[in-house]
């Protein structure tokens, strides 16, 4: 059986992994999102409290996504738990960097203009400073999602959903008649998947970042 | 405080002070001042010298350390901030327009917080538009990134405008801005409080522009101590100390002439005669007047020549070639640092007044000039001196209320004897 005639063959099962995949990664960054710019927001004012949120999050990134999977086995079972634990922790230091990057990098006079006409707290927050951040956070957004296109493969290890499943079968029977083509299949879909979404978040880039802003 | 200020609010600040942790000088020291409702106050001083931190107390982007603040008559020291800020306008350097917001978006956002129906807020955004100066049709979906810096500073203004507040503060305004757009914003903004009778407190350091703006000028020094505060004649004919004229600098009599009208000065009359005249009775004019000159208007009564009596002879009937055509006239609008650089280009010293449609009203020469110049600073020399024996007075009683409450408990902060 060729490559095409297995695509052919095995369509259903592929388009089920895919879907999964995809869903759980839009699942976990939209958590790592939330997650990302509330850490963000609140420790961008204070030099070691942004620091110390950088730096956690990077030291997260430096576990092995094999060894983060296998450690959180114990603790919460194999399956969805800890597929959705580890993605969002890994999507986490794009998101949390970028975004405090970005609130620090707000024009300060911008910031005074607007609490001198009567602006609270809140309302410079949310009217001001995040839209104007909010370019460097969706660029956050897009490397973290990239890159868990890739660590959502290994969830597989954890019976976790998503093209992984394929890729492991595959690796798991090298020798036998489709083995290549699992393998093939699985990475080529991930492929897929990301440039799907890469180009999901330049549309959402063109609908959501200010004309005022646009580069 | 009112809640639309036609007239603006008087602003008192009462030994004003703010501390900086850490610091064993205060940045701004017992500052205490009263502004009049629809005043101009220009603080002007040197870098550093607190100026701009004694503005921002007032609507408490800075929060002082001690001291009052009373706006028409309330006490807004310990007002909710965010409530005070909303009635009082505040324009920044380089104007400091939202990017990601329209032109539109950013003069309407104070009045979309109070809560302005959404029409109430687009008739507000057309009409202060068309008031500093641009066209609503063409600006209002702009974004500030398509506008010069000039343009910006418009909408600045116009968005410390937006919800009417009897008071705006203008911190270096237009310190950004090219020496030509600052000087047509400098118009704009006297012809605006023309129309409007703000309250404004406008910081700067720069004197020319206290002067061209200002009813009154506070000249700061180091921790915002007032060396001067005064009108600014007096303070260019009367500096209070060194440090003063010093920030004056060299040209006061000569700063002091931009701050006088033609129209305030004895314009002499001259003999006429129109176009229209037979020469006979440009002779007898001429005759009867004993002036050795006579000016010639069209028909529309404006100034066209200057005829000498020699000119007239060798005109034989004509008085197409003869005389001297009027190359410079002065509107009674001018300035009198106008009218003297006219007179001092005019080979014969003087220069036709011309009023607004170019009619002739009479002329000015070098010698009415300057004696009117000479009235006109013995005149600010007797005011400042006063104003300066009132000060001295008043600070005098301070001193004197501060000593007796010293020993009395009620006495706190009550300065005695203030007027």
């Amino acid at each position: 059986m060729n490559f095409w005639e297995y695509l052919v063959n095995r369509h259903q099962q592929l388009l089920t992994d895919a879907y999964q995949h995809a869903s759980a990664v839009f699942q976990c960054m939209v958590v790592a999102t939330l997650l990302g710019v509330l850490i963000g927001v609140a420790t961008y004012r204070s030099e070691w409290a942004g620091n110390l949120a950088t730096t956690t999050t990077a030291t997260i990134l430096t576990v092995p996504a094999l060894a983060l999977i296998g450690l959180l086995i114990p603790l919460v079972g194999l399956g969805v738990p800890p597929t959705v634990i580890a993605l969002t922790l890994y999507g986490l230091l794009p998101v949390v960097r970028n975004a405090i990057v970005g609130l620090r990098g707000v024009d300060p006079t911008l910031v005074d203009a607007a609490t001198g006409i009567g602006m609270s707290r809140p309302a410079r927050l949310l009217r001001i400073e995040l839209p104007l951040a909010w370019p460097p956070i969706l660029t956050g957004i897009r490397v973290s999602t990239q890159m868990l296109m890739g660590i959502a493969a290994i969830a597989a290890y954890a019976s976790g959903p998503g093209l992984g499943n394929v890729i492991f079968r595959g690796l798991a029977s090298l020798g036998s008649a489709n083995a290549l083509n699992q393998v093939l299949a699985g990475t080529l879909g991930i492929i897929v998947l990301a440039l799907l979404f890469d180009a999901a978040y330049v549309l959402i880039g063109r609908l959501t970042i200010p004309r005022g802003i646009r580069a | 405080m009112p809640e639309t200020g036609d007239h603006g609010a008087s602003i008192e600040l009462e030994s004003l002070t703010k501390r900086y942790p850490g610091s064993p000088q205060p940045a701004v020291d017992n500052v205490s001042m009263e502004i009049k409702a629809g005043e101009v106050v220009v603080f002007v001083g040197p870098s550093g010298c607190g100026k701009s931190t004694t503005l921002k107390m007032i609507n408490r982007l800075i929060e002082p350390t001690g001291g009052r603040i009373r706006i028409g008559g309330e006490d807004v020291t310990d007002m909710d901030p965010v409530k005070l800020r909303r009635k009082v306008g505040y324009a920044i350097q380089s104007a400091g327009l939202f990017p990601h917001m329209t032109v539109a978006q950013n003069i309407g956002i104070v009045p979309k917080m109070i809560g302005w129906p959404k029409t109430r807020i687009k008739e507000r955004t057309e009409e202060l538009l068309d008031l500093v100066g641009l066209d609503a049709g063409e600006f209002h979906g702009r974004y500030p990134r398509q506008l010069s810096g000039g343009q910006q500073q418009r909408v600045g203004v116009a968005r410390a405008l937006a919800a009417d507040p009897p008071v705006l503060l203008m911190d270096e305004p237009f310190g950004a801005v090219d020496p030509i757009t600052r000087d047509h914003l400098q118009d704009e903004l006297i012809r605006l409080q023309h129309e409007l009778h703000k309250t404004i407190v406008f910081v700067t350091h720069d004197f020319d522009e206290a002067i061209k703006i200002g009813d009154r000028i506070a000249v700061l020094r180091e921790r915002s101590h007032i060396a001067q505060f005064d009108t600014p004649e007096a303070i260019l004919t009367n500096p209070a100390d060194d440090f003063v004229s010093g920030f004056v600098g060299a040209g006061a009599a000569l700063k002091r002439l931009n701050l006088t009208r033609v129209r305030d000065v004895e314009i002499t009359g001259y003999p006429t005669v129109t176009v229209d005249d037979p020469l006979q009775q440009i002779f007898n004019r001429l005759r009867t007047s004993g002036s050795n000159e006579i000016l010639l208007l069209d028909r529309r009564g404006r100034p066209y020549k200057w005829l000498r009596r020699g000119d007239l002879m060798r005109a034989r009937g004509s008085l197409a070639r003869a005389g001297t055509l009027v190359h410079d006239t002065v509107t009674r609008d001018a300035t009198l640092r106008d009218a003297l650089e006219a007179v001092l280009t005019d080979n014969a010293g003087r220069v036709a007044v011309t009023g607004r449609r170019g009619e002739y009203t009479g002329v000015v020469d070098m010698e009415t000039l300057m004696n009117s110049v000479h009235e006109m600073l013995e005149a600010d020399r007797l005011d400042a001196m006063e104003h300066q024996h009132e000060l001295e007075s008043l600070r005098a009683s301070q001193t004197h209320a501060e000593q007796e409450g010293a020993s009395g408990p009620a006495a706190v902060n009550v300065p005695g004897g203030e007027r």
